[in-house]
């Protein structure tokens, strides 16, 4: 399953969460290793956004673990900082910060957070916007952007944290479709460079092509892990099935 | 430009009345503080000279008011009960007094309960501060609150600390939803000042009354401040509206 014997960088074991009676997440097992790609899709209302949401601290979980490069993810302040050092995120919407300029967006976590030198911020800044495809959006503010454009600094403010590992929350089910393949070519020059990835999304095509592991979801719980090969071609569950037919109808 | 354009507007109609007023067949008696006059000059003087403790009161006051309404908000915003319920027992109960009364037990009560001694200026900063700060606390609160959640998970994600994620995402973006009821706010206590009189410091009003005292020309002395705070406020107002078309020309 694309492990190659390399290491496990977040590992869930056992994890749930309830929002109120409502059982979002239930007993949830996933090892993601370094280098990993891991797509993982489902029904809306799955938990699959709840679950990622977990693994930076969003959402809290109420049972089971995570650990994400060998630090415990508790109510522990220290610790949550840390995950959140190494994870980065991607939103559906974006939420890039519309009072701020795209290099202002870009430079804000590495300065504040990561206390680097605002002029070396800016470097690091142009750097990733020239890795989106969009170094001439640097002056310019999110609200003059289109939302493929927009999603492209998100995507390039989470790098500019250096993450090892990167979650995508439904990256392009806010997008225009003419802007989504360019959001995903982004992702894919992402996966090749070896970036750990954890994406929620509805693009199979995208799945097919970066995957190493598929993660099918339903009704909170994880109901099949396999490779996109099997996934596809011959998924084992009865609900993946259903999901797939589908999806994949059109 | 505009907003000089309407603030002359509001004068000329201001005047107009005025002179309307004098055409109305009321006894006016405008000598008291005619210009031309060196008694009406100095009685103008001795009006006016209200305003250094106006504006630095109301100033002082909303500073003040700012700080202490942020700091009872934020508490507002947190998913405790206990910060949660301070908030509110902060709020209901300063909303509840009025200014004169708060305004009475600050500088008559408190010096008793804490043994120092208040000036009438302090008195009021303190007094005016408190209570509107239970307002500016609901502004800043509905501001705040106003943000969307997607801000905030950003700013969490990146690893933003609490203070730099209010610093540099939330209030900024805030600051500019919640310019209008700030204005609004510093408009009031403008006027609401003018209850600072009654413990005797000589701003606007209590200069006013004084003067009526000593000259018995209630009804020009008194639109002569009625006009003092309309061109006190008015600039405050084109003082805002400035503020907030430069803050949204700023975004785009």
């Amino acid at each position: 399953m694309g492990n190659n014997g390399r290491e496990p960088i977040i590992k869930i074991a056992g994890m749930g969460k309830s929002f109120g009676d409502f059982e979002a997440l239930k007993n949830i097992h996933l090892t993601v290793h370094n280098g990993e790609r891991v797509v993982v899709c489902g029904p809306s209302g799955s938990g699959k956004s709840t679950m990622i949401r977990c693994i930076n601290r969003l959402e809290a979980h109420d049972v089971g673990t995570i650990t994400v490069d060998n630090i415990d993810l508790n109510e522990n302040t220290k610790n949550i900082n840390a995950i959140r050092r190494e994870v980065a995120m991607v939103f559906q919407q974006f939420n890039l910060f519309p009072h701020l300029t795209v290099v202002e967006n870009l430079t804000l976590g590495p300065v504040r957070a990561r206390k680097m030198n605002p002029a070396d911020a800016e470097v690091l800044a142009r750097k990733y916007l020239e890795r989106v495809h969009i170094p001439e959006q640097a002056e310019k503010y999110p609200a003059q952007l289109s939302g493929g454009q927009q999603q492209r600094v998100a995507i390039a403010r989470s790098l500019c944290m250096e993450p090892r590992i990167m979650l995508f929350d439904e990256p392009t089910s806010a997008l225009d479709p003419e802007m989504i393949s360019e959001v995903l070519d982004v992702m894919v020059e992402l996966a090749e460079d070896g970036m750990t990835m954890v994406c929620v999304t509805h693009e199979m095509s995208f799945a097919r092509k970066v995957a190493d592991t598929m993660v099918f979801m339903d009704a909170g719980e994880i109901v099949e892990t396999a490779s996109p090969e099997q996934f596809f071609s011959a998924p084992e569950s009865k609900r993946t099935q259903i999901f797939l037919n589908q999806i994949l109808q059109y | 430009m505009v907003v000089w354009m309407k603030l002359t507007k509001g004068l000329i109609a201001g005047l107009l009345i005025t002179v309307l007023l004098t055409g109305c067949g009321a006894n006016w008696g405008w000598y008291v503080v005619s210009p031309s006059t060196e008694s009406g000059r100095s009685n103008l003087k001795f009006l006016i000279d209200g305003l250094g403790y106006t504006i630095a009161l109301s100033i002082c006051a909303i500073v003040i008011s700012i700080v202490i309404g942020l700091l009872i908000a934020l508490p507002g915003l947190a998913k405790g009960r206990a910060p949660r319920t301070m908030n509110r027992v902060y709020v209901e109960c300063f909303r509840a007094i009025p200014i004169l009364v708060l305004l009475l037990w600050v500088y008559y009560g408190l010096p008793v309960v804490l043994d120092i001694g208040i000036t009438a200026f302090w008195a009021g900063v303190v007094a005016l501060a408190i209570s509107d700060s239970a307002f500016e606390a609901e502004i800043f609160r509905g501001g705040i609150q106003s943000i969307s959640k997607g801000q905030i998970e950003a700013a969490d994600s990146i690893g933003l600390s609490y203070y730099d994620k209010m610093r540099y995402v939330i209030l900024p973006q805030a600051i500019r939803r919640i310019l209008p009821p700030l204005g609004n706010q510093l408009v009031y206590m403008l006027k609401m000042s003018s209850l600072v009189s009654v413990i005797g410091l000589s701003e606007l009003t209590r200069r006013a009354n004084e003067l009526v005292v000593t000259e018995y020309r209630p009804l020009e002395i008194y639109t002569i401040l009625v006009l003092e705070y309309l061109i006190l406020i008015l600039i405050v107002s084109a003082g805002v509206r400035w503020l907030e078309k430069k803050m949204r020309a700023d975004e785009q």
